[in-house]
């Protein structure tokens, strides 16, 4: 392997952990071990802990601090918020609206609710991956309990127009649930002027450590517990808290706050040189989603004639993280669900790339990524049946 | 994921391009599961022997390994060699294939057959148990110009 260097460019799968971050949650491990919801005062510094970093993240999100429930992360957050609802309000209906782009922690929990007794709409998105609140509304029946749309999607970087979805619902009259995994700590939210009802929110995603998130409940709203078995989180999630993990959200949340605006620029910056330069260097590429109303963070691109997974492979050789949506990184035959709903031919879809950088990406590392991109997608082409078929058409 | 010999043959993949007035071309996959795989065959017609023989793959990387390996596996053999030539031996020569992608060695066998096939019918012979490749080529993906 000819690693000159290496390169992460896969921050939507998860992010490094900032050093003051681990320093934040070093001492919660062997010296202030202490369960947070024991009586004595040992106890209780965990306790005060645990209450600063609710206190952060209730306000990076402008909540409250009762209505801010930690989770075991992104999925056990969307688990909990789609399930709970669903039982919880299942006598007013049985009727759910979400998106086709969704993630699957939302997708297969639908499904799962779906076989038992729920009906889901799944709304189409346009083909920039946005969903029209025209469409959500449209969907809304008398018997609809929970509309869950993402902040933001994991592959194309869209961003919803979840104000305009919010207020929809609050108008009808239905609760509104956001997966918020990629968008939190990167882009602004808050949950009042926006109308959502219930947030999920993961730490690793924002420089925080893995295995801890955060599900934001509106306070009024009546939904069960989903982890059974102690007073934890007002006895609606279960479980000896995760100390070190939440100290360490707070602060990765607490300094994804204070450099939001900073972080934002810069990636936005890095990420639109990268889009327009390959859009100069390299034939037949497609940048899938919107210019604009775009994660910072997210660029994804399709080559033609190309397969992802190869891409991968000879990225990785030059030190390059990345990630795609074709079918042979995904275990299966399909290429990604988004990039299909957004229109895509399989073809295509098979040949998408997804680069997602950090505020520490460079555009001298895009420099890189674009000279070893070329030579690659150059070789696989030279290497395609139906590159050789589309220039012998042509 | 992919054992030593996969990453080598996909590194450094044998026999890839093509070759002008083959005796005989096979394409097979579908580009909507994402592998397409063309094979040309250089065959001597009086020894019957595949003097030659290139590929073009659009797949992952063992959808190429398992391009580079068969075309490897039959190069210098007769055609009633090459047509014993399975996806197991395939597999076994490049020490084995994660189970989602066992069907890229399939792949890579009908498609030696496929050339095989298009060899036997332009020179108007019966190849002894060699039957009519499926063409399951998706013309039918919608054109996209960008």
């Amino acid at each position: 392997m000819d690693k000159e260097k290496e390169l992460y460019l896969d921050n939507a799968a998860t992010t490094a952990v900032y050093p003051e971050v681990v320093d934040t949650m070093l001492p919660y491990f062997s010296e202030l071990y202490g369960n947070p919801s024991s009586i004595y005062g040992f106890g209780a510094r965990s306790k005060k802990a645990v209450d600063e970093a609710r206190e952060i993240i209730a306000k990076s999100i402008g909540a409250k601090t009762e209505e801010i429930y930690f989770t075991a992360g992104g999925s056990e957050s969307d688990n909990w918020a789609l399930v709970a609802m669903a039982q919880a309000y299942k006598d007013k209906g049985k009727h759910i609206i979400t998106s086709k782009i969704e993630h699957h922690a939302i997708l297969h929990t639908c499904e799962y609710l779906e076989r038992n007794g729920f009906e889901v709409t799944y709304l189409d998105v346009d083909e920039k991956g946005f969903v029209n609140p025209k469409d959500v509304e449209a969907a809304i029946r008398p018997d609809t309990i929970l509309i869950s749309i993402m902040y933001a999607n994991n592959e194309i970087g869209t961003i919803e127009p979840i104000g305009e979805i919010g207020k929809t619902a609050r108008e009808h009259g239905v609760y509104f649930h956001t997966d918020a995994v990629q968008a939190y700590g990167h882009i602004p939210i808050n949950v009042d002027n926006e109308n959502i009802d219930m947030l999920s929110a993961s730490a690793h995603k924002l420089h925080g450590p893995k295995g801890i998130g955060f599900l934001y409940i509106r306070k009024g709203i009546k939904m069960g517990s989903f982890i059974h078995g102690g007073a934890q989180e007002r006895s609606r999630r279960a479980g000896t808290h995760n100390v070190p993990g939440i100290v360490g959200m707070g602060k990765a949340a607490e300094l994804a706050m204070e450099h939001m605006k900073e972080n934002m620029e810069h990636q936005i910056r890095v990420r639109d040189y990268f889009i327009e330069n390959v859009k100069k260097e390299i034939p037949h590429v497609k940048v899938n989603g919107d210019l604009k109303r775009r994660l910072p963070n997210n660029i994804n691109v399709c080559f033609r004639f190309i397969e992802g997974e190869s891409m991968l492979i000879m990225l990785d050789m030059k030190g390059i993280c990345a990630s795609s949506g074709s079918a042979c990184t995904s275990g299966s035959l399909e290429p990604s669900h988004v990039l299909l709903a957004i229109g895509l031919p399989h073809e295509t879809a098979h040949g998408s790339l997804r680069l997602t950088i950090s505020e520490e990406t460079t555009t001298e590392d895009m420099d890189y990524v674009l000279r070893e991109l070329k030579a690659i997608v150059g070789r696989l082409r030279d290497m395609s049946p139906l590159y050789q078929d589309f220039i012998s058409k042509n | 994921m992919y054992s030593e010999k996969v990453m080598e043959h996909f590194s450094n993949p044998r026999n890839v391009g093509e070759i002008e007035n083959a005796s005989g071309v096979g394409t097979v996959g579908n580009a909507k599961c994402g592998d397409i795989m063309r094979i040309f065959l250089d065959i001597d017609s009086e020894t019957k022997i595949i003097r030659d023989v290139k590929f073009k793959t659009f797949g992952c990387g063992a959808a190429v390994a398992t391009s580079s390996m068969a075309t490897e596996l039959v190069k210098g053999k007769t055609i009633y060699e090459a047509l014993k030539v399975t996806n197991k031996a395939v597999m076994e020569a490049l020490d084995g294939l994660p189970p989602v992608k066992v069907h890229c060695s399939l792949l890579a066998e009908e498609a030696i057959h496929a050339a095989l096939w298009d060899y036997a019918e332009k020179s108007g012979i019966v190849i002894e148990g060699l039957s009519k490749p499926k063409n399951d080529i998706s013309e039918a993906e919608e054109e996209e110009d960008y």
